[in-house]
């Protein structure tokens, strides 16, 4: 302690302001960076609301894309979208929450289950494009399902399933352990204690997951773009729902198809001011979609969260 | 009385193997569930070397490898990646450079310096613009972004990776404040409790305790955003340029892999044909790249793990 007892009271001062100087200085710091981070992207958002503000209005939630930039419209790509996402969330829904509950339900802890988490864990980290190469060389030739709405919402099925496995099992794991012994003590089987007591209280987060998972596929281009996406399209798919018996009608899903994507991305690689203009508007308005589809999650994990009480 | 007389057969030996079969059924079919995820990797990796396959018997790999042009849709093909490779790890760095300091500040503010109550306003806008679509940050590239940096580099060309990198870096910055932040969090309280007892300052604990403490959960976020600055898409296909050109200068235009693959993908090529296959060889590479990166993060995260 030779050296600290050189020290003067003095000395000891000065150091002591100099790194209170430097603390304030990085708190500083580091605030006007998140500010200015934050701020630069608020402004880049604004910006394009504004830019696309004078496109926003029926005509262009109601007209096919267009030569003309002012007739131009995102009827084929909103419907086009939308029916997608119906294919992803009913895809994506059923599998992800099944391979939840066998990981956290019923799986031992074995090599079996390692190199299923694993495998989880690394396809969140796949490149989003590399799961369009795999519909392509898969879904569109090997199985012949062609450049069609079913090939696009199967792709993004498989994109966001590790985010709706990992949402599921998060919330079938906040469920507390007295809840199934209880159930086992009854008698019930496994499958029993799962459907009629842990899926009703993990609801909440599995819906969630599913529409934190959607927010992410509604926004995906590259893997539509690869598997053969058109960006011209001006005609809606056949209707879902038919006049005559059985109501029903499937041919929706072979259908060609835009996306809000696709078609703000043609948009804005077009030399013309016009085009950009209606490549802003599409661009808030799956901006939108994306904020409105994260502030219902929000309001379902809040919702549920004030049902349950343990 | 109908209800006492029914209990004994719901509560039964033959209703009780009914219960215990149907469980080993939806035990079957959860399993399968599981497997999807596993069929999904071997499917991404058999597609890709099955496809490439194709590739490499009309290619050799020392051509793939060293030559320096990328151009398989001419008729005087050439078939080197390296154009491809230099423009995606020039964009990559871009971002790099942008984000890991600032969101790594951002982390350490959010972490160490911020109030509760900021903390909990920013955590989930941060969160939130991990949802924001790629393509609109392209837009943001091209037609916000460029136009400013050619007021500042007279000269700079409408595609060109800087551009591109910036906004990458921009995009990723609340990922790794995000991911960086939890890190940080989970370094225990008394760890710093510790280290303001010996008369250090915020700055020195966040430095020199917190950051150390939590620097494999740092490294797993600059590890993410790694991947998602290589795997970004529509960002470069929009603002860099779809142009293959051997250089690491971010002023100039280039075409990253992700990039050449929507443009192979944009137009209308025959399925078996050497074009097509060409993407799915520079797919396989993509891959490669996020793998090395990856595995390189698990080392380093498993180096640097502390217990606590």
């Amino acid at each position: 302690m030779a050296a600290a007892a050189e020290l003067t009271l003095a000395e000891i001062r000065k150091g002591l302001s100099w790194r209170k100087k430097l603390d304030t200085a990085f708190m500083v710091a580091g605030l006007l960076v998140l500010i200015a981070c934050l701020g630069l992207l608020a402004a880049l958002f604004l910006d394009l609301v504004h830019r696309g503000a004078d496109r926003f209005g029926w005509d262009f939630l109601a007209n096919f894309p267009s030569r003309k930039a002012e007739r131009a419209g995102i009827l084929s790509a909103w419907v086009g979208t939308s029916l997608i996402m119906l294919v992803t969330a009913l895809v994506a829904l059923p599998v992800g929450v099944a391979a939840a509950i066998y990981l956290e339900e019923y799986s031992a802890k074995n090599w079996f289950t390692n190199i299923v988490e694993i495998n989880v864990t690394n396809l969140a980290g796949v490149p989003s494009i590399v799961y369009g190469l795999l519909a392509l060389g898969l879904f569109v030739y090997a199985f012949g399902l062609g450049q069609s709405i079913l090939t696009a919402g199967l792709t993004l099925a498989l994109l966001i399933l590790p985010i709706v496995i990992v949402a599921t099992r998060e919330s079938l794991r906040a469920v507390p352990k007295a809840i199934r012994e209880a159930a086992y003590g009854l008698g019930a089987t496994r499958w029993e204690v799962t459907k009629d007591h842990v899926l009703p209280y993990s609801t909440g987060g599995i819906l969630t997951g599913l529409i934190l998972g959607l927010s992410r596929a509604i926004g995906e281009t590259a893997p539509l773009i690869t598997i053969g996406a058109l960006s011209f399209i001006a005609f809606l798919p056949p209707s879902p729902v038919t006049g005559e018996f059985p109501f029903l009608n499937f041919e929706w899903l072979k259908s060609e198809f835009t996306a809000m994507p696709i078609q703000m991305f043609n948009w804005v690689s077009r030399p013309d001011q016009a085009f950009q203009a209606n490549s802003a508007a599409a661009g808030a308005i799956l901006l939108g979609m994306t904020l409105l589809m994260n502030a219902l999650a929000i309001w379902i994990r809040y919702r549920f969260r004030k049902k349950i009480n343990w | 009385m109908s209800e006492s007389t029914t209990a004994p057969a719901r509560f039964g030996a033959s209703n009780l193997r009914y219960r215990k079969n149907r469980d080993r059924v939806v035990e079957l079919v959860l399993l399968l569930a599981g497997l999807v995820a596993v069929f999904t990797t071997v499917a991404i990796v058999g597609v890709l070397v099955y496809e490439s396959s194709f590739f490499f018997s009309h290619v050799s790999i020392r051509e793939f490898l060293t030559d320096t042009v990328w151009t398989p849709l001419f008729d005087d093909a050439h078939y080197g990646i390296l154009p491809l490779v230099s423009g995606t790890l020039t964009v990559t760095f871009v971002a790099l450079i942008v984000a890991i300091p600032l969101g790594t500040m951002i982390a350490i503010y959010l972490s160490e310096f911020a109030s509760h109550r900021l903390r909990e306003t920013v955590k989930p806008i941060l969160e939130l613009l991990g949802a924001v679509p790629t393509v609109v940050y392209g837009y943001f590239a091209l037609l916000m972004v460029t136009p400013i940096l050619q007021k500042l580099i007279p000269g700079l060309p409408g595609f060109n990776m800087l551009s591109a990198g910036l906004v990458i870096g921009l995009m990723i910055i609340p990922y790794i404040a995000s991911v960086g932040e939890d890190a940080m969090r989970a370094v225990p309280r008394y760890m710093r409790e510790g280290s303001y007892a010996m008369g250090a300052t915020k700055l020195q604990t966040a430095l020199r305790v917190v950051v150390p403490g939590a620097f494999s959960g740092l490294a797993a976020a600059y590890i993410l955003g790694i991947s998602r600055a290589i795997g970004e898409t529509m960002v470069v296909a929009i603002a860099a340029g779809m142009q293959p050109t051997f250089t690491f200068n971010p002023t100039e235009p280039a075409a990253t892999i992700t990039a050449y693959i929507v443009q192979v993908s944009l137009g209308d090529l025959p399925h078996g044909s050497i074009g097509y296959q060409s993407i799915f060889a520079a797919g396989l590479v993509l891959m490669l790249m996020t793998l090395v990166f990856n595995v390189i993060g698990f080392f380093l995260t498993r180096k640097f793990r502390e217990a606590y």
